[in-house]
């Protein structure tokens, strides 16, 4: 009996722990690092991004499929001319048509994904048990 | 006790996994010819058919399986329930693809499906969740460990899938961090609750097929469900190191994921004393299970590396990624989900595999074979992808280095047709015996 007991005081202190945890990530662990909050524009340059599953190929930060090179900073290659390669259909990119409008979105989008840091981070410190401490755009 | 609704989940789960690799294979075309297929199926919904379809494969078949294990010796509580939830699945199964073919993509990584699809699968985890513990409530608390890994499987697979879709409302969405914080905090908790629904029916396999309990009672089996959990739970930011969320974030999650050295080492003292023991089972469920501890070894040391930060600077954003996901999927999951299949035709009639013994014999070679082939060219082309990715001004353009990495493709899609040749041989009889039993 004791042994059950315990089993289930454990797992109910980890699922507070995990209550616990979850809060904190999404309020203090992701605040403000920079300003990473996206414009409306923004916002709906995401939503274009997500239903035409861009991530298949494309990665944000290194997550997303592995077809196509990773779109973190492509604002700061190419600026306002990233707009020319979202109807050209190269490679295996799909030819889409989006109009003035949304490639402006797409841009905004780009835009605040640019701000909010660096992919591939090269200007990073490692410590001597293996962690790392990485660029912050703010500093 | 009709066991109809059990055999289907478990038919249709072979039926996706088929689908599944055919679309791998597609996928994998893309791959070497850019243009294959480009302006009917781009690679965009290719690879999310593939996905889903993959995973549709592992979810189902655990779901059959735990269905049928839990009914041997208990009275489901609910078996229109249980009808109801294949019903439900199998019917969002075809929007899913519907979704996908229409582009009309959620374009979340994994659901790529449109977002209201949501609804239908919770109700069907729901619908399962109800059974499952009206079924065996009575017993969980003093039961074996592996009714408690169902259990937490089912539990945190609705925590964990609501959670993902959070993405939702503005306050995930429109901030870059919090939006892929969201994503990737719920995916580890989805596989590592898929993780305890086939872990936990690995365990019960195994128990049977030894005829000792043993192995899922006691203090050691319930540590390592416990590891599990804490790894489910706490885990999940070895996959975004890189971002810039708070330091805590990415040392609380180096540190939970090494305590799974602690899995590796108790693999291998366990080895070296079952090499003392000459215990001769003659069962190919109990071959496939083997299998996976070989896989799960491979895959254990490649997770670990991968989850020390300074290493995964370099290994993130490559195939080595994919490796480890595709490693375990296959390896590790689609290995015991094979082993149960096996364990439950031949429990229902020994003698109906008899006639496909040797072609199930050199499947079985030629299924890990080509997996090992398979995963060394997604770890090669990972290796090449990293150095690339290191260079501070590359001399080589993404499209000439994708270029630069088609011989290992090759190798790659090569390994996967084999790959998809054996699980043919393998599925096929499997797959007639459990049509042949729900016809009586
Ligand atoms: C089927 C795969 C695929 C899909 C889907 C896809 N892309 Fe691409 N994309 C590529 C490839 C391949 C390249 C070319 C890389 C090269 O050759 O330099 C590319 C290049 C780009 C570039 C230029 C990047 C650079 O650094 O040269 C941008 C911007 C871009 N894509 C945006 C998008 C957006 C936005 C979407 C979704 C609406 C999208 N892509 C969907 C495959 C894809
Ligand atoms: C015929 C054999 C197979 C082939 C050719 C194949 C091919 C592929 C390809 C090309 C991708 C996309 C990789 C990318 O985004 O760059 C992929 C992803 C994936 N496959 Fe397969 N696959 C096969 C079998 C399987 C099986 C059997 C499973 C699991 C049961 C599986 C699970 C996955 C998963 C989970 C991903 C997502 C990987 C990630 O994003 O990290 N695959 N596969």
């Amino acid at each position: 009996m004791n042994e059950q007991k315990q089993n289930l005081s454990v797992f109910i202190i980890l699922i507070l722990l995990f209550t616990v945890h979850t809060y904190t990530v999404y309020t203090s662990g992701t605040e403000n690092i920079n300003s990473t909050r996206m414009n409306t524009s923004a916002i709906k340059g995401k939503a274009l991004w997500q239903k035409n599953n861009c991530t298949s190929c494309h990665q944000i930060y290194g997550l997303g499929g592995y077809l196509g090179p990773d779109l973190t900073n492509v604002y700061s290659r190419y600026g306002d001319g990233v707009k020319s390669f979202l109807n050209a259909g190269i490679e295996s990119m799909p030819v889409y048509s989006f109009s003035d409008k949304e490639q402006q979105d797409l841009l905004e989008f780009f835009k605040s994904l640019n701000e909010s840091g660096f992919y591939p981070n090269k200007d990073v410190e490692k410590t001597w048990y293996g962690n790392i401490k990485i660029r912050d755009k703010t500093r | 006790m009709n066991k109809k609704t059990h055999f289907s989940f478990l038919i249709l789960g072979i039926i996706s996994l088929k689908l599944g690799l055919f679309f791998g294979l597609l996928a994998g075309a893309q791959y070497m010819v850019p243009e294959f297929l480009k302006e009917i199926i781009p690679f965009s919904q290719m690879r999310e058919l593939h996905v889903t379809m993959v995973i549709s494969w592992i979810i189902l078949t655990a779901t059959g399986c735990i269905y049928y294990f839990i009914s041997i010796d208990n009275k489901l509580a609910f078996p229109k329930l249980e009808k109801a939830h294949i019903i439900i699945f199998g019917l969002t199964g075809i929007l899913i693809l519907i979704s996908i073919l229409t582009n009309n993509m959620g374009g979340r990584e994994y659901m790529t499906y449109n977002p209201l699809l949501f609804f239908p699968i919770i109700i069907g985890w729901l619908l399962f969740a109800i059974n499952y513990y009206q079924t065996i409530i009575k017993k969980i608390v003093f039961g074996p460990v592996y009714l408690w890994m169902w259990m937490t499987g089912i539990l945190f697979m609705i925590i964990t899938y609501s959670e993902a879709h959070l993405w939702i409302f503005s306050f995930f969405k429109g901030d870059v961090i919090k939006d892929i914080t969201v994503q990737w905090k719920s995916y580890g908790g989805i596989v590592g609750s898929w993780n305890m629904l086939i872990y936990g029916t690995a365990i019960y396999v195994m128990s049977k097929i030894k005829g000792d309990d043993r192995i899922a009672k006691g203090k050691i089996a319930f540590f390592f469900y416990f590891l599990g959990l804490t790894n489910l739970m706490f885990g999940w930011a070895h996959h975004t190191y890189i971002i810039p969320h708070k330091p805590w974030i990415r040392i609380l999650a180096y540190g939970i994921s090494m305590t799974e050295w602690i899995i590796l080492g108790s693999m291998i003292l366990n080895w070296r004393k079952s090499l003392n023991q000459k215990q001769k089972i003659n069962s190919p469920a109990y071959k496939w299970l083997l299998s996976t501890d070989v896989w799960i070894f491979l895959n254990l040391v490649l997770a670990l590396l991968i989850s020390i930060p300074t290493i995964n600077l370099f290994t993130h954003g490559t195939h080595i990624t994919v490796a480890h996901s595709m490693g375990t999927t296959i390896g590790i999951n689609s290995t015991i989900l094979i082993a149960a299949i096996f364990y439950i035709v031949s429990k229902e009639n020994k003698f109906s595999l008899n006639k496909y013994k040797k072609r199930l014999n050199i499947a079985f070679w030629l299924f890990h074979i080509s997996l090992l082939v398979f995963w060394g060219s997604l770890l090669y082309s990972g290796y090449l992808k990293g150095i690339w990715d290191q260079m501070d001004m590359p001399k080589t353009s993404f499209s000439e280095f994708i270029t630069d990495l088609k011989p290992v493709i090759h190798v790659l899609v090569s390994g996967g047709l084999f790959l998809f040749i054996s699980i043919e041989f393998i599925t096929n009889p499997l797959i007639k015996a459990l049509i042949n039993k729900s016809k009586k």
